[in-house]
């Protein structure tokens, strides 16, 4: 059976430049990264960044302004969508419903003018483990159902890249978890480069070898989940991709191995590896679940740097209790204490000393006169279940 | 394969997309109207226009012998000198079976809407259904039922609702029950239509919220039920005023309505000048209608 | 008690009513389809006399009637086939395009359904008389493919506008040309609302009455003979053709719900029948 994958050139599929405007809205604004052959690579954003329609434009379902989608050496920006070896499944799966299952695996095929298709519908609705369900119609299926349905018509093709639009966005967050485990053992098995656009985090996180974080058309930052996380690159992302806690201060350079920081009369380090800049307006960074909350300095461990404050909130959610700790200065600090069984509630209106390992925080770039970004802007904290 | 064969590379053309795509997409649409819109302005709007200018013309020339466009703004006048009482006489037998239709119509709509259960999608069929058969076959069915020495006549007159010689047929009751029957049924499918999208729990939570069935009805159904309501009344009163069947069938000269006498003058008295001058007076009585009721009813956006 | 009968009463009434309303909807059909049994006797065509299947053996007693009705189906046949190629036409444009103009192209869809009958027929004949068209067969082609137009392009407008504008990108993304997506996506999504749109536009030229009686001369339609026959006696024939309207439009719908019932249902039974649960997660 001969495979479009298989004949095309091989290669990472890059965007140079690629700009999309509506108007005078500038939907996506001289985008350009590398996508590896292979990679599962997620485009993270809030709804209206830009994530959908960059994601469009490598379909072929809307053309670029300017700007090239490159695959391998090969510019498809202009090509119709189905002269492209690129594959969809679409946001609340688009399933055809006057088609069966098996004619809604086969139609890409079929469009090909390949006649015999049977053997390869088996194989694909077997490999997304609907086995027996080719004669129904999409009607008739639950929704993670539809979602594999319409996962098995594109992965028949053999696209050199897969894209997914939301794939999971319209299912419950039980079956969401499932496939999520399901689409990275599917990519795994098949090798296609996979780009899946959610505003989701932790669904990008899971499953991405490399997150896009997009906002206002640009990418804000590109890297490892853990990388991410772990250092990001600007407030945005910062509070984003999980919570963060963001004093203003200002870097007064280097000393040694560190950057010096002062903020609210206090003075703080960071290493200098985790600023991303030495001198003038930053954020100081401490993620709240590294933010350890003691009852006096005293109770301090050594190295770590602290800021006194009043518990004003404590909200159990089980695996964790979710501390709002108010400052000398007015700002709410928020903390993350695991239910591991070793220390007890705190009830609100307990004096606190919050404290940190400053190998743990991270310095941002801050615009002046913008103030501690310190309120969770998410419900639900990254890394601990709730 | 084959998709990718023709595939170019290089990226030469990234500067401006295909011409020819772009310029088909701009035509296409018209293309697609121009067959319809054509047909619709030579054999609808362009005739709009001769029956204005006929209207006009000199009233004592002919169909045989030609007539001259003199401009003659008379015929209105004189036309509805002669025929008033007709004009007068359709609108009020419209709206008189306009009410019946809205008073039958309405808990129809309802009922099937709201109440149904899984009888809804039968129902609805059988509301339509009676259109199946001809127009004028069914009045003339009413013609048989109401005539007098059928059962109906009959009975009526066993208990003294009629008098021994008391008829139905050829009676001005007669021919608004025509056009109340007729037309009730463009009357209830739009009103069902936007009864069907009211949510039961906004009645529910009315009469939570302590209003009796009937401030339940007059503050919630009737108010989310009114583009239906106008839609209906609309398509109920503009073919019903313009009717002659029902008039024709079911009375006598003396229930004789507007589009008897327009018919007449168009193919019995061949006055085409007068027949035009009808028409329009008869469009212009109905826009006039029509428009004061949006205007009350507030709902333009209907249209 | 009285309250429990009250609210029984409140609960029920409407549909009371309701089925009232429906009665008397029914009324005029059951005495057609009663008369279509009828031997009329010699003075009375209208009375219930004996009854006979006289009339269904020889519905064409009269034979100028079915002439007539031979004449409708011929006219309702072309009328339909243009007016939903022209309506549904307009329908992709209106839904698909964006073009300038739209507001005058909604008037002109919008104005003959809002217009009586009456105004449209005798205007159409003047316009046939200014222009010394001889009126028959074709000028009643001509009106009812201009009042059926606009009915074909609001019933598939409606049903295009209701379609997901992602089946047609999800074809193009497998591969399929502009022509097929159109071919094995749009056209059959769409069609159950061109075939509506036809038996609608089919329905509505056969019965037409007013518009025709001005544009026909001598040429007649089974409404125009109907209409001449109700000045002289109506033969029970009459009401043969119009049980039969009625039946045959009645077995359409139902065929087309069962149809989709069935399909349903045979759709559901498969994988059941093939004994395979779907696996689960290893």
């Amino acid at each position: 059976m001969r495979t479009m994958g298989h004949e095309a050139p091989a290669g990472d599929l890059r965007l140079a430049n690629l700009t999309k405007k509506f108007g005078v809205f500038t939907a996506v604004d001289d985008l350009s990264l590398t996508i590896p052959q292979g990679s599962f690579f997620a485009l993270l954003g809030a709804s209206g960044c830009g994530k959908t329609t960059t994601l469009r434009m490598i379909a072929g379902l809307e053309e670029p302004t300017s700007g090239q989608v490159l695959l391998g050496d090969r510019d498809i920006a202009r090509l119709r969508p189905y002269k492209r070896p690129v594959n969809t499944v679409f946001q609340s799966y688009a399933l055809f419903p006057h088609l069966d299952i098996t004619e809604n695996v086969a139609f890409g095929l079929r469009r090909r003018g390949i006649r015999k298709v049977a053997e390869q519908v088996d194989r694909m609705l077997a490999l997304v483990q609907l086995e027996g369900y080719g004669p129904r119609r999409p009607a008739q299926l639950s929704g993670g159902q539809q979602q594999r349905v319409a996962l098995a018509r594109a992965l028949i093709n053999h696209p050199q890249v897969l894209l997914l639009d939301e794939p999971l966005g319209a299912l419950d967050l039980k079956l969401r978890r499932q496939m999520q485990i399901e689409l990275k053992r599917i990519q795994t098995e098949v090798g296609i480069t996979f780009v899946h656009v959610t505003h989701d985090q932790e669904e990008a996180m899971t499953m991405a070898d490399t997150v896009a974080v997009m906002n206002a058309g640009k990418i804000e930052q590109l890297g490892a989940p853990a990388d991410i996380y772990e250092f990001p690159a600007t407030a945005f992302v910062a509070n984003f991709l999980g919570q963060s806690n963001l004093l203003a201060g200002e870097a007064s350079g280097t000393s040694g191995r560190d950057v010096l920081v002062s903020a609210h009369g206090g003075r703080f380090s960071v290493p200098a590896a985790r600023a991303r800049l030495a001198r003038g307006p930053v954020f100081l960074g401490v993620r709240p679940e590294k933010l350890h909350l003691v009852a006096t300095a005293a109770a301090v461990p050594a190295g770590h740097q602290h800021v006194g404050g009043v518990v004003t909130d404590a909200s159990y959610v089980g695996v964790s209790t979710q501390y709002l700790v108010k400052t000398a200065w007015g700002s709410e600090l928020s903390a993350f204490s695991a239910n591991s069984g070793l220390g007890g509630q705190l009830p609100v209106g307990t004096p606190v000393v919050a404290h940190w390992d400053p190998r743990h925080a991270f310095l941002l770039p801050r615009e002046p006169g913008e103030d501690d970004r310190t309120t969770p802007l998410l419900d639900e904290p990254v890394g601990v279940l709730p | 394969m084959t998709a990718l064969a023709h595939v170019p590379t290089g990226s030469g053309q990234s500067a401006s997309p295909p011409a020819p795509r772009r310029g088909r997409h701009r035509l296409l649409p018209y293309l697609l109207l121009l067959p319809g819109a054509a047909w619709l302005l030579i054999f609808f709007a362009v005739p709009l226009v001769q029956l204005a200018a006929a209207s006009l013309y000199d009233p004592s020339g002919s169909v045989t012998t030609g007539y001259a466009m003199t401009g003659a703004v008379g015929n209105y006048p004189a036309a509805l000198q002669e025929y008033w009482p007709q004009l007068v006489r359709s609108f009020v037998y419209t709206g008189i079976a306009l009410v019946l239709a809205l008073l039958m119509g309405y808990p129809l709509a309802y009922g099937i809407a709201q109440k149904a259960g899984r009888w809804k999608n039968l129902l609805l069929v059988s509301v339509v259904a009676p259109m199946f058969t001809s127009f004028l076959v069914r009045t003339l069915a009413w013609k048989t039922i109401l005539s007098d020495n059928g059962w109906l006549v009959g009975l009526l007159r066993d208990v003294h609702l009629l008098g021994p010689d008391g008829r139905l047929l050829a009676t001005a009751g007669a021919v608004v029950l025509g056009l109340t029957y007729n037309f009730l049924p463009f009357l209830v499918l739009p009103l069902y239509a936007s009864l069907e999208r009211l949510d039961p729990r906004m009645l529910e939570a009315a009469s939570d919220l302590y209003a009796s069935p009937l401030r339940a009805f007059q503050k919630v159904t009737l108010p989310l039920s009114m583009p239906g309501l106008v839609a209906g009344t609309l398509l109920f009163f503009i073919p019903a005023s313009g009717d002659y069947i029902n008039a024709e069938l079911l009375g006598t000269p003396r229930d004789n309505m507007i589009g008897n006498v327009i018919d007449s003058a168009f193919l019995v008295k061949l006055n085409y000048p007068q027949g035009a001058a009808l028409s329009f007076l008869l469009m212009a009585a109905i826009l006039a209608v029509v428009f004061v009721y949006l205007r009350k009813a507030g709902t333009e956006e209907v249209l | 008690m009285g309250s429990r009968f009250g609210r029984w009463i409140a609960d029920r009434w409407v549909m009371g009513v309701a089925l009232l309303v429906l009665g008397y909807l029914f009324l005029p059909i059951a005495v057609v389809i009663g008369l279509s049994f009828n031997r009329p006797s010699a003075r009375n065509t209208y009375d219930f006399n004996e009854f006979t299947l006289d009339n269904w053996r020889n519905p064409c007693a009269t034979s100028d009637m079915c002439d007539a009705v031979v004449r409708s189906a011929q006219i309702g046949f072309i009328a339909t086939v243009v007016s939903t190629v022209l309506g549904t036409l307009m329908a992709f444009a209106l839904v698909r395009h964006r073009f300038r103009g739209r507001a005058a192209i909604n008037m002109l869809i919008f104005l003959p359904m809002a217009t009586p009958e009456l105004v449209m027929g005798t205007s159409l004949l003047s316009l046939f008389v200014a222009a010394q068209v001889p009126l028959g067969f074709w000028t009643i082609v001509i009106a009812h493919v201009m009042f059926c137009v606009s009915f074909v392009v609001v019933t598939v407008k409606a049903r295009l506008a209701g379609m997901d504008r992602r089946l047609e990108e999800a074809a193009m993304d497998l591969y399929a040309s502009e022509w097929q997506t159109f071919r094995r996506i749009t056209l059959p999504l769409v069609l159950p609302g061109i075939v509506a749109a036809a038996l609608l536009a089919f329905s509505l030229s056969f019965d037409d009455f007013i518009i025709t009686n001005f544009n026909s001369a001598t040429t007649v339609t089974f409404p125009m003979w109907v209409w001449g026959a109700a000045g002289r006696s109506i033969p029970p024939q009459v009401n043969v053709i119009g049980t039969a309207m009625f039946a045959i439009a009645l077995l359409l719908v139902g065929a087309s719900s069962l149809r989709g019932r069935r399909a349903r249902r045979a759709a559901l039974a498969v994988p059941v029948a093939a004994g395979r649960p779907a696996k689960r997660l290893s």
